[in-house]
Parts: structure tokens; C-alpha cells; sequence
């Protein structure tokens, strides 16, 4: 079986050594895993849902290890299956619901997963393109925040994010409030530089 | 009047609404001097205006660990 190759080394590339990029399953979930739910969220709004087709993404990408040919970014390999498995989701909804009712986004473009750019031109539009945006932008932030030590991105996700007391933090991690502001100043301070100028 | 350092202290919190009226107050008159800071306060403020507008979800630490420890079942299957 293929999938017994990951057992023996956590990074491989498969095929030929040539390949600039490698799969490393062992650290997609502390890599990409807030990056690929922001994205499930967008598209459909039930979290539980989302954290599953997330779940079914990583499965799928291991099933797939062999097909991975190091031609893109991880990320971008791992988002393109949610992408579909976003798509299978609605249909499974459409199928269920019958012909009658088609909640597929109407602009929703199966071929990439994108929405394509008549939603931004329809009557909605700004509602269309403000969300078009959002979602743009929430993606560049947890790229940018997957991108600081651990327990960096850690402190501002719970603090940032969820919404954590910094009481509470500074228990569940063991740390004392002022080494909390020191990792939150470190992290915003490099998510200010790693986030592209113009959204500022 | 504060340093640079307790003025950035002061702004990461505010960022959080855990300062003082009266802190805040000493940060205000920092910025009035300072370009420095005030051009940094002015950055981070933005940072958390982009972080609310994006509406940003993340799963919890334990959601996450519940992942690796099914992914890794995942992967030991074939090893047998
Ligand atoms: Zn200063």
C-alpha cells in the first residue's frame, strides 16, 4: 500500500527527487488547518460541517500523497481538494433537495471553486464584493499567522480570535500575563510586516 | 512622560480593552510626540479593525489535537 511509504519517513516526494515541494502530513494540521477552516466557514456557514470537509481534506490528501507531483505549494494542493469537497457538499444538499431547489451560489465556478466575477457584477454587488474580499483577506491572515512560531500564533489566535481572557490563556499555557503581551507584541508586530501593504 | 516600550505595552492592550482610562491617557500624550509610536499605534489599530472585518475562525487547541491523532490513525494503516 502507498500510504505505507509515509510511515517510514514524515517528509517524502514522491517519484523524483527534482520537486522543489514536499508533503509533510505530520504538520498540515498545525500549518494549515486554520487556513483551510477560514476558508470552509466562508463557503458554508454550519462550522461543524466546515471542521469535517477539514478533516476529510487531510484524508484525502494522504489517500492522494502518490498523485502529489511537487508542482505547487502544499498549501495550495490541500485547498484545491477542500475546494472540490466544497462543491461535492452542495451538491449532496442539491441532490437531496431536488432539482426545485438549487442552492449552489449561482456564480460558484466548479472548476476552480472561485466565485466568479458576475457575482461581483450582479445587483448584490457590494454585499458581493465586500465578501469576496473578507474572505480574501481572512485567508492572508492566517497565512501570515501559520507563518509565526507556534506558541506565538497560538497566544494571538486564542487572545485575537476566540476571544480568550488572558487569564484563562496564561492557565491552559502555563505562562505568566507578561509573557503573554511580549508573544501577543511579537505576533502583531511580525503580522504587520508580513501583511501585504495595501490592505492597510 | 512613558517610554517607547510602555507606550507599545499600553497599545497591544488597548487593542484588547484591557487598559486604564488613565494609561491610555499617558499613550495619547506619547503619540503626540512620538512618530515613531504613533505610526506603529496607527498600524496596529488597523491590524485589529482587518482581523474583526475578516471575520476570522479558527478551530480550538483540543479540535486541533482530535485531527493529528485521526490523521495519524490514518496513516498507520497499511503498517501492520
Ligand atoms: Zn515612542
Amino acid at each position: 500500500m502507498e500510504i505505507a511509504i509515509l510511515t517510514k519517513s514524515p517528509t517524502f516526494s514522491p517519484q523524483t527527487m527534482e520537486h522543489t515541494h514536499q508533503l509533510e502530513p505530520n504538520k498540515w494540521v498545525d500549518r494549515y488547518s486554520d487556513y483551510l477552516f477560514n476558508y470552509a466557514v466562508s463557503r458554508i456557514s454550519d462550522t461543524e460541517m466546515a471542521k469535517d470537509l477539514v478533516q476529510e481534506t487531510f484524508f484525502a490528501g494522504l489517500k492522494s500523497a502518490k498523485n502529489y507531483k511537487g508542482d505547487a505549494a502544499e498549501r495550495t494542493w490541500l485547498i484545491a481538494i477542500l475546494k472540490r469537497k466544497v462543491i461535492d457538499h452542495y451538491r449532496k444538499i442539491n441532490s437531496k433537495k431536488g432539482k426545485a431547489e438549487v442552492r449552489m451560489p449561482q456564480s460558484f465556478d466548479e472548476e476552480s471553486g472561485n466565485w466568479a466575477e458576475e457575482r461581483v457584477a450582479d445587483p448584490y454587488s457590494q454585499a458581493g464584493k465586500s465578501q469576496l474580499e473578507n474572505e480574501e483577506l481572512g485567508l492572508a491572515i492566517q497565512e501570515c499567522i501559520a507563518k509565526l512560531p507556534k506558541k506565538q500564533s497560538m497566544v494571538f489566535t486564542m487572545k485575537t480570535i476566540q476571544g480568550i481572557s488572558t487569564e484563562d490563556i496564561c492557565n491552559e499555557l502555563g505562562i505568566n500575563p507578561s509573557n503573554l503581551w511580549v508573544m501577543i507584541h511579537r505576533a502583531r508586530t511580525a503580522l504587520m510586516g508580513c501583511l501585504n501593504q495595501n490592505w492597510f | 512622560m512613558i517610554s517607547c516600550e510602555e507606550a507599545a505595552e499600553i497599545c497591544d492592550k488597548a487593542q484588547y480593552d484591557e487598559v486604564s482610562k488613565w494609561r491610555y491617557l499617558k499613550l495619547r500624550i506619547h503619540l503626540l510626540f512620538c512618530k515613531t509610536c504613533a505610526q506603529h499605534s496607527k498600524k496596529n489599530t488597523q491590524l485589529s479593525h482587518l482581523c474583526q472585518k475578516a471575520e476570522l475562525h479558527s478551530l480550538t487547541e483540543s479540535e486541533k489535537e482530535e485531527m493529528k491523532t485521526e490523521l495519524e490513525k490514518k496513516t498507520l494503516v497499511g503498517k501492520s
